[in-house]
This record gives structure tokens, C-alpha cells and sequence, in this order.
């Protein structure tokens, strides 16, 4: 019999332990989960959170900027002839536009409010910094192609080819060729040449920028060789350019700072101008307005509802509705808000009036029930007491079950707004998916959200929009674990236990 | 706090103001025209001084939708294209009072199949992707069977012996509407029997090409390119099927499949030797210019040589921009304002 009882004991102590086993493998996986996501996203987006520009003299033409007028200036014109003047060599107009695409179109927006700052400017030349364009800032990132940038080890003489294009590189004796494969890169000033065949003794080269016809000494050190892993075809910055950057980041003039544009700027399509400040101030306006609409009303109907309501089929229909409705998939509201909103009440399409609104309707079931568990948890002794010395039930609903409600109220409508936060599909049908460049100014101008901002560029073809596709995720995260934050904050602060 | 709870709803209430009348551009329609529309609103509105356009991305037939579904200031101006505007959508805008509608061509997009960089190379013909992909395929004797290949060998046995796996667009993208036409249309006229059905019975014959299997070899992976650029790297036997632009975007992970020998390529699209390429049109509701500011200057914009020519910026976007000729056409048409007409649409 003993002996029964204690293998019955060990077995029931085996249980516990394979279930405790189970449940600390399950939060192991979760966590893994979770962490493997949250770093990938942090990973992919931490870079677009830096922006690289370039050190550039400038000279402020008083031919492009008129001293009257200094805002409408042609300002990318004077960064171009500032980057022209370190690379004299690009002198097609081919090699122009490739170098250019070096700087982004909004790149002159630094010397420009320097400008219309301090006109005294005009006419003097000054170093500023300009944005690169997203190809050359993910190439500078490493995100385009490995790079590595020897200088050369040997002496080596550039001649022209006899009798066809390209040119012969070759060491100051036949024994001593230089080292280099085809495809591999070789700098020095202005001479841009790639390496198009190896032979025993001599390699030849093409020239990438026009080159004198004449013989070339190049001490070792004097020139550079420079390997690309990723061939030129399959990668978006191309081997002038590619020269150009190392050239100006080995001459110092390549700087990394904190991306600021990233929260001051709307959305546009040049990835390195985007920015998440529309589509966070959109968010923060169309949840206002759910939070203005949602709260009163869900708070109002808990408390009529758990309070006041007679209880009758009538009453356990609304109750079981409330509840059917927490589970309806949210595109649904989004259909509703298009036709009761946009084509009943002609409100205007994209607005966060009609977000709010309709997010309103989505988490409306959600502050109901919190609410109405809120109150449900205030002890009846509470009520009974106020209603002992004479309080109306009104006067006990409001003057002491609420106020002990409110904490569970305020946690499960930050919890409601939390989800709000997160939708894209509601505001898909109200014209909320869209590229809205100006910042929104109220609640009837067009806006996006933030979750809606992240679908938008992960869908743009551009490799620099995946990384701030990550970033937008990790603001929203931000965002979405301050509120959730504070949920727990009010819940502990204002908690009461009985 | 009851006095908040009022205080908070009035708030609520009285910010709906009444609506000035609006100052904005609204476009709406297929997400393949999306980046370049966006590109040109971008450039409008900072060079313009004009609030910059809002471009929603609802798909082609949606967008049509909206777009015919009135004249006034709450529908929408502009609607982007992947396709020509169908005879029901006409009828549809002209039975709501949209009668005046102009066309205008801005490029093309190829759509080409891909793979992983890694994956051994194959080459393609629309008759093999018909038998790849088709739901009903004919058998020897030219009767339609349930598709009973299983890898690419059992299409052509010079084809590789690995599970036919391919993912693209769902039934609702515009891309997969081309795909079915310019691919499986032509593959399936290949076949005599499906030759003879198109003459004899022209609606069974477009349940044919139309109809794409869905035993799992065919994979509806959203409308999102870059997802399936990432499933194919996971998956180098994969093959996916994208706009042009996202290949060129993505050259360093993916590759094109040639099809029929050609590869898509920008010179290919625009010579039009690559059969399996769209143009791209936005439609424009004539009867709000002059109401709606900025109509004209956006247009102008978008027909300029800076945004569609050769060397545009729409062309840095992935467009396939229009031949000389076809570009002064479409300028011609933008200039003009020269309104569709009913036997101009199919």
C-alpha cells in the first residue's frame, strides 16, 4: 500500500515537473521568437537611421541665386558644379549624370537655408555638407557590394594600347607585373581604369574616364586598387562611381550623422528625403479622434449596461452583440466607414476625421468589455455603503464605483487604442492607403497612418526602402510599447485590491 | 468626470467643419503605376507650389471604380492603369455622368518570370508555362485533362527535374490579368486543338488560359513584389513572377527568365521585342479641369520629357518609357485633352 502511495507521489512529481518543463519550452520558443524578429528588424533597420553626406565647396553664384530672392535659387545646380570641380574628369554627359546620381535631389536643402538664412553668403564660397542619393549611401553602408581598397604594392607604368582602345599596364621591370585580375579597379587623381585582362608580364586596362594618350610612372602607393565583389551589372552604383566615393571618402569628405530628416520629413519617394513625421502625425490624430469618440461612448454604455440595464433577453442580446462584435475582422469596419461616412455623411476620403472614426467603432466593443470588468470588480459594499447614507444611485455610480473603475477602464482603452494604432485594413477603404507627401495640418487633410506607411514601402521596388520599411516598424514598436507602458504603469499606480 | 465625458464628445462633434472646396489632386488605381505616379505628384508639388497630389493605391479596378463613380469634387481626378479601361467600366463612368475621359499612354511595364541568382539557369516558352501552370491542359489527342505535371520535366524533358513551384499575384492584380493574357493566352494558342476551340467556342477557350491551377504548384504569394523576391531566396527551385521594375531593383538576388529566347530587359520592353510587356495608362476626368486647380500643370508634368523621356526620372524609377513616336502621340493626346470614345474600348 506505502509502496503504491509514494510511486503514485513520484509519478504525480514527474507530472509536475514534464509540465513545468513544457511551460518554460514554450516561453523559451516565444522568446526566441520574438527576439529573432525584434533583432532582424533592429538589424535591417538601425542604418536607416544614419544618412551620409558629403563635404563640398561651393560657390554661391549670384548668376543662380538672386540676392532679392534667395528661396527659389537653383541650388542643386551649384552642389553639382561643386562635385564637378573634384572630378574634372567626368566630362561627358554621361559621366556627368553618373555623377549626379552621386548626390540626392534633395540634397541641397542644407545650403539653401544657409543661404536664405544669411544672404551676405551669395557671392562666397563656402563647405557644405550635401545628401547623397540612396544608391551611393547603401554603397557607402556596405549594403550594395563588399569593397576592399588596397593601395598598390608595386610601381606600375600606364601606356595607351598600339592600335586599339584601352590601355597597358605594366611593372617597372617584366618581371615584377602587377597584381591584378580582371574586373579589379586601379585609381590614381583622375584616372579611373578596370583591369579587363591578365596576361604573363602585363595586364590591360579600360579607361572608365576620358585619359591623356600619354605614358604614365606610378610610384607604388601612388594609386589604389580597388576590388568590387558584387560585378557591376548586378549592383546600382557602377565602377565610376564606385571610385568616385572611395575617392572622396579617402579624402575625408564622407561624413555619417543621425538621420533627423527621418522624423522631420513626409513621405516621398526618394528614399533618402522619406520620412515618418506625416504618417506618425496622421496616426496621432486619427487615434485622437477614436479616443474622443470611443471613450465617452464605450464608458457610458458599460456603465448603463452594468449598472442601470434591467437584465432581460433584450439586454443579454446587446451583451452577446457587443461580444460578437470584438471578434469581427476589422476590414469590415472599414467597409462600414465607407458607406455610413464617406457616402452617407460625405465626410472627405483620407481623413483622419473618418480614421478616427472608424477605429472608434473597432475598439469600442474592446472598451465596453474592459469597462465593464472594471466595474464589475468594485465590490457591491461600495455601492451599498454610498446608497446606506442616502446617495442616489447615480450619485453612487459616478461619485465612488467609478473612480475605483478608472484605472481598469484607462488600461483596457490604452490596450483598445494600442490596436487601433497597429490597423491598415480599416483605413484601406477610406482612402487612407495612400502617398501623402505634405504633413497633415487637421483632421480633414489627407493623411496615412503609421502601419499603413510600413505597408506602402515595403512594397516600393527600391532596396533603400526595406531598411526604413524596418525603421517605421521599430517607431511604430516604439510607440506601441510606450502606450502599453503606460498601461501597466496606471494599472500599478492607481490599482486597488480588495 | 462626467463633465469630460461631455466636454470631450462636444470637442469630437464640432470638429466637423464644414468642407472648403478642395485644393488637392486626387489619383487613385493600380499599384504598378503607383511609384512613378508618385514620383511625378512628388515633383509637382515641390516645383509647383501647389499642395502635392494624394495618390492611393487601390488596385486598377478599384480605382476605376472611384473613378467613375461621379463627377464632383469627392471623387477622384486621376486614375492609374495597368490596363486599358474595359467597355463595362466605360458604360459604368458614363452612366454616372463621367463622360468625358482622356487616355494617356505613359510607358510600359514588362513582366517577366524570375529566380534566384543561385539557381541554375532555365530557359522558358509561353507554351511550357501554359502546361505549367494552366488548370486543364490538353492531352496527345487534344482532350482537356486536369494538369497532370507534376515537375518541369514532365512539360519538356530538356527542362530540369524539380517541382513546378511559382509563385505570383492573386486573381484581384492587374499583374496577374496580364500575366493570364500575355502568357498563358499565347502558350495556349500554341496548341491546335485550343486554336480550333478559340474559333468554335471563344468563352470555354478563355476558361482555359484564365484559369490557373490550384493544386499548389502555382502559389499566390500577395501583391507585394519584395516578398516574392525574399521566398525566392529562400527557395532557389522557385520560380516568381514580378513587374520589370523589381527586377531591376533587385538584380543582385534574383535573375530573369528568358522567355521565348528573349530576356526582359529595358532595351527588349521598349523595342518591343519582349512580347510579355503592358502600357501603363493614367485616365484623366476632363470635366474636373478648371474646377480642380493644378489638373493641367500635373499632366504637363507627367507628359514633360523630364519625367517620361528617354532619360527621365520616371525611367530611373523602372519605367519602360515610350518610343519617340509614341511619346509625341501621348503628348498630343495630354495637350489636347482628345476624349475616349466608346468604340475605342473594348
Amino acid at each position: 500500500m506505502t509502496e503504491l502511495r509514494s510511486e503514485l507521489i513520484a509519478k504525480r512529481y514527474r507530472a509536475e515537473r514534464r509540465f513545468r518543463f513544457y511551460g518554460a519550452t514554450a516561453l523559451a520558443v516565444t522568446a526566441a521568437f520574438l527576439a529573432v524578429l525584434l533583432v532582424s528588424i533592429v538589424w535591417q533597420g538601425l542604418p536607416a537611421f544614419l544618412e551620409k553626406k558629403i563635404q563640398l565647396e561651393v560657390t554661391v553664384d549670384p548668376a543662380a541665386v538672386d540676392a532679392a530672392n534667395p528661396v527659389a535659387g537653383d541650388y542643386d545646380k551649384l552642389l553639382r558644379e561643386g562635385l564637378r570641380t573634384l572630378f574634372p574628369e567626368a566630362s561627358s554627359r554621361v559621366l556627368r549624370k553618373a555623377l549626379n546620381g552621386l548626390i540626392s535631389t534633395g540634397g541641397s536643402d542644407d545650403l539653401r537655408s544657409r543661404v536664405v538664412a544669411d544672404p551676405s553668403l551669395i557671392g562666397k564660397t563656402l563647405t557644405v555638407p550635401a545628401l547623397l542619393s540612396d544608391d551611393a549611401d547603401l554603397y557607402l553602408k556596405g549594403q550594395q557590394t563588399g569593397v576592399t581598397r588596397a593601395p598598390g604594392a608595386s610601381a606600375i607604368q600606364i601606356a595607351p594600347l598600339e592600335g586599339e582602345e584601352g590601355f597597358l599596364i605594366t611593372g617597372d621591370t617584366p618581371e615584377k607585373s602587377p597584381e591584378a585580375l580582371p574586373g579589379q579597379l586601379v585609381q590614381a587623381g583622375a584616372v579611373n581604369l578596370r583591369i579587363t585582362a591578365a596576361k604573363p608580364g602585363y595586364v590591360t586596362a579600360e579607361a572608365l574616364t576620358p585619359m591623356e594618350p600619354a605614358m604614365q610612372q606610378l610610384a607604388a602607393g601612388q594609386w589604389q586598387l580597388v576590388t568590387l565583389s558584387v560585378p557591376e551589372q548586378d549592383r546600382r552604383i557602377s565602377d565610376v562611381q564606385a571610385l568616385w566615393l572611395e575617392k572622396l571618402k579617402a579624402e575625408g569628405r564622407v561624413e555619417t550623422g543621425f538621420n533627423w530628416r527621418f522624423f522631420t520629413a513626409g513621405d516621398s519617394r526618394e528614399a533618402e528625403l522619406a520620412g515618418v513625421r506625416g504618417a506618425l502625425v496622421g496616426s496621432l490624430l486619427t487615434v485622437a479622434v477614436a479616443l474622443a469618440f470611443a471613450l465617452p461612448l464605450g464608458v457610458a454604455a458599460a456603465i448603463y449596461l452594468e449598472q442601470f440595464a434591467p437584465k432581460n433577453r433584450f439586454t443579454d442580446l446587446i451583451e452577446v452583440n457587443i461580444n460578437n462584435l470584438a471578434a469581427v475582422p476589422s476590414i469590415i469596419f472599414g467597409l462600414l466607414g465607407l458607406a455610413v461616412f464617406l457616402n452617407f455623411f460625405g465626410l472627405p476620403r483620407s481623413a483622419p476625421l473618418v480614421g478616427g472614426l472608424v477605429l472608434a467603432l473597432l475598439v469600442l466593443p474592446t472598451i465596453i468589455i474592459a469597462s465593464r470588468a472594471a466595474l464589475k470588480a468594485v465590490p457591491q459594499s461600495i455601492t451599498e455603503a454610498a446608497l446606506g447614507v442616502g446617495a442616489s444611485k447615480q450619485q453612487a455610480v459616478f461619485q465612488h464605483v467609478l473612480p475605483l473603475a478608472l484605472p481598469g477602464i484607462m488600461t483596457g482603452t490604452i490596450l483598445g487604442l494600442a490596436r487601433a494604432f497597429g490597423e491598415t485594413a480599416p483605413l484601406l477603404m477610406i482612402g487612407m492607403v495612400a502617398f501623402i507627401a505634405d504633413i497633415p495640418s487637421g483632421f480633414t487633410s489627407a493623411a496615412t497612418a503609421l502601419p499603413v506607411q510600413v505597408f506602402l514601402w515595403s512594397d516600393l521596388p527600391e532596396a533603400a526602402f526595406k531598411s526604413k520599411t524596418a525603421a517605421a516598424i521599430i517607431v511604430l514598436l516604439v510607440v506601441l510599447f510606450a502606450l502599453n507602458a503606460a498601461a501597466i504603469y496606471l494599472r500599478k499606480r492607481f490599482e486597488r485590491r480588495w | 468626470m462626467k463633465r469630460i465625458f461631455l466636454t470631450a464628445s462636444l470637442v469630437a462633434l464640432t470638429a466637423v467643419p464644414a468642407f472648403a472646396a478642395r485644393d488637392q489632386i486626387r489619383i487613385v488605381g493600380s499599384s504598378t503605376v503607383y511609384p512613378f505616379t508618385t514620383a511625378v505628384a512628388e515633383q509637382f508639388g515641390k516645383s509647383s507650389g501647389m499642395k502635392t497630389p494624394v495618390v492611393e493605391s487601390t488596385g486598377t479596378g478599384g480605382g476605376l471604380k472611384l473613378f467613375c463613380a461621379g463627377v464632383g469634387e469627392d471623387t477622384p481626378d486621376f486614375a492609374n492603369a495597368s490596363r486599358k479601361i474595359k467597355k463595362g467600366e466605360f458604360e459604368a463612368c458614363a452612366k454616372n455622368g463621367v463622360t468625358e475621359i482622356v487616355e494617356i499612354e505613359i510607358g510600359f511595364d514588362g513582366l517577366s518570370i524570375a529566380q534566384a541568382k543561385n539557381a541554375p539557369d532555365v530557359a522558358l516558352t509561353k507554351q511550357q508555362v501554359f502546361q505549367a501552370l494552366a488548370k486543364m491542359v490538353p492531352d496527345k489527342d487534344g482532350k482537356l485533362i486536369p494538369n497532370p505535371n507534376k515537375t518541369w520535366k514532365d512539360v519538356d524533358p530538356s527542362l530540369p527535374g524539380v517541382k513546378i513551384e511559382v509563385l505570383g499575384p492573386p486573381p484581384t492584380s492587374g499583374t496577374r490579368d496580364s500575366f493570364a493574357e500575355l502568357v498563358m493566352e499565347a502558350g495556349a494558342l500554341k496548341f491546335p486543338s485550343l486554336a480550333d476551340l478559340k474559333k468554335s467556342d471563344a468563352k470555354a477557350f478563355e476558361a482555359v488560359w484564365k484559369t490557373i491551377r490550384d493544386d499548389g504548384a502555382y502559389v499566390e504569394a500577395g501583391e507585394n513584389d519584395n516578398l516574392i523576391v525574399q521566398k525566392l531566396q529562400a527557395n532557389p527551385n522557385a520560380l516568381g513572377i514580378f513587374g520589370f521594375s523589381s527586377i531591376e531593383q533587385n538584380a543582385n538576388t534574383i535573375k530573369d527568365v528568358p522567355i521565348d529566347g528573349v530576356k526582359a530587359s529595358y532595351e527588349s520592353i521598349a523595342d518591343r521585342s519582349y512580347k510579355v510587356a503592358r502600357p501603363l495608362f493614367i485616365y484623366v476626368k476632363k470635366q474636373h479641369i478648371g474646377t480642380i486647380p493644378g489638373m493641367a500643370e500635373f499632366i504637363a508634368e507627367y507628359t514633360s520629357e523630364k519625367a517620361i523621356g528617354e532619360d527621365g526620372y520616371l525611367a530611373e524609377k523602372g519605367l519602360v518609357t515610350l518610343p519617340g513616336e509614341d511619346a509625341e502621340k501621348t503628348r498630343a493626346v495630354a495637350k489636347d485633352l482628345v476624349v475616349l470614345k466608346s468604340e475605342d474600348v473594348k
